[in-house]
């Protein structure tokens, strides 16, 4: 099941230019770019782990596309994706984040039931990934 | 062979001259050859690295094959010479070129490339590179990157990673080295590598004394001041004087000649305030500004 999260997630992959022109656009804002990445698909189990810090004064997406293919070459079967925050006050807050590399095989979520008490019945859902320990994912 | 020339006098007329025009690089050449003063080597170099390019460009519309030649630089000179000036020109030629998408200059020195512990070297020229992908990296007195003295000095490893990117994203950034000629060649000399990748080597002549003088009336013009007539001569004596003594540093010293001589204008119109000021008395610097330098009184002293 493919994950679905931030922008462009409901689209087909981005290809290297596509990312390059959305680099382009957050530099253009003004917006600092970082690199993120994570084997536990769920959206709120950790935070993701940083791929170096955030790259702060760039003027061109070059260096941040040398940064996103070596973080594709060190966690090739991760998520990884590119955050662009704004630092103007009043938003302080990421503009805009996307997934630019995703694992092979995406197992997906499973659902589980769990029965409380007086009938309840509550739901919740699982990564499948998450089954084996950081590290030994996808 | 023969027929390839056939097809190239069969095709229409290429217009070199538009594209000249229609590049920004007109304008920028025609303000290097009116702003600067002297420097001619400087000032050829630069033209012919510009047609290089513009005879690239035609070449690639044309869709004969045109591959984008490395134009790592070396800028050698004397202080004072204008090497930062020019670098930032150049970064502007090679954006209107087309060489460099953002055509931004960053300067740096050792200090900015050169960690202080194991690890901390690598990220930090990472992310001096990362800044200036898309223009042209100038790296200040380049030689202080190799210190043949200690082994274990971590200039070494910038010196590497400069390389790794300077040859694998030729087109994301254009280096250039700036230093003194002797050290210059000494530090290519000890780094083959580099040598071997910096393709265009320039050097930056020292200012003639009249150069100096123009330099100085253009520098006073742009802060809208102005000299009297025996200002000028006096000027012109002190520029004279200021070449032969230790620590000159060309259009530099003639700027800090320029703006002490401003400080003590400032101080005698001050001390004459009760009279009513006139505009011209506001804007000229006088005679007695420039012959209060120590540079005359040292020279009356010793001879």
């Amino acid at each position: 099941m493919r994950l679905t999260q931030g922008a462009f997630s409901f689209l087909p992959d981005l290809s290297d230019r596509q990312i390059t022109a959305q680099i382009e656009y957050c530099l253009a804002q003004g917006w600092a770019v970082s690199i993120e990445h994570t084997d536990d698909p769920h959206p709120r189990n950790i935070y993701w782990e940083m791929f170096g810090p955030p790259m702060f004064d760039l003027c061109d997406a070059a260096g941040i596309m040398a940064e996103v293919r070596n973080c594709r070459a060190t966690f090739p079967k991760q998520y990884i994706k590119v955050n662009a925050f704004d630092a103007t006050h009043g938003w302080e807050a990421m503009r805009l984040s996307f997934i630019v590399n995703r694992p092979s095989n995406e197992p997906g979520f499973g659902l589980a039931r769990e029965e409380g008490a007086g009938r309840n019945l509550r739901y919740t859902n699982f990564p499948y990934a998450a089954g084996l320990p950081h590290g030994k994912r996808y | 062979m023969s027929e390839n020339l056939a097809r190239a006098e069969d095709c229409e007329r290429l217009d070199l001259d538009g594209l000249y025009r229609e590049s920004a690089v007109a304008q920028t050449i025609g303000a290097l050859d009116s702003d600067l003063v002297g420097l001619a080597p400087v000032k050829r170099r630069v033209r012919e690295i510009a047609a290089l390019l513009l005879v690239e460009k035609l070449r690639r519309s044309i869709g004969l094959q045109a591959v984008a030649p490395p134009l790592h630089m070396s800028f050698t000179g004397n202080p004072g010479t204008g090497k930062t000036t020019v670098a930032m020109r150049m970064a502007s030629i090679l954006h209107g070129l087309g060489y460099v998408r953002k055509g931004h200059l960053v300067v740096v020195t050792r200090d900015d490339l050169v960690g202080q512990f194991i690890g901390h070297t690598a990220p930090k020229t990472k992310e001096v590179l990362k800044r200036a992908m898309g223009g042209v990296l100038l790296i200040d007195e380049a030689y202080y990157l190799h210190r043949p003295e200690n082994e274990r000095d971590y200039g070494q490893e910038a010196i590497e990673i400069l390389l790794q990117v300077m040859e694998n994203q030729r087109d994301d950034l254009v280096v250039i080295f700036a230093g003194y000629k002797d050290r210059i060649d000494k530090f290519f000399a000890s780094n083959p590598g580099m040598a071997s990748r910096v393709t265009h080597h320039i050097e930056f002549p020292d200012y003639t004394a009249p150069e100096l003088l123009v330099i100085a009336e253009l520098m006073l013009q742009q802060m809208q001041y102005c000299l009297s007539d025996t200002a000028r001569a006096a000027l012109e004596e002190y520029i004279e004087r200021r070449m032969t003594q230790p620590n000159f540093a060309n259009a530099r010293s003639v700027r800090n000649a320029l703006d002490r001589a401003r400080l003590r204008q400032a101080n005698r119109l001050f001390e004459a305030r009760a009279r009513p000021l006139s505009r011209l008395a506001l804007s000229t610097i006088e005679d007695a500004d420039i012959r209060a330098s120590r540079v005359f009184a040292a020279a009356g002293g010793s001879s």
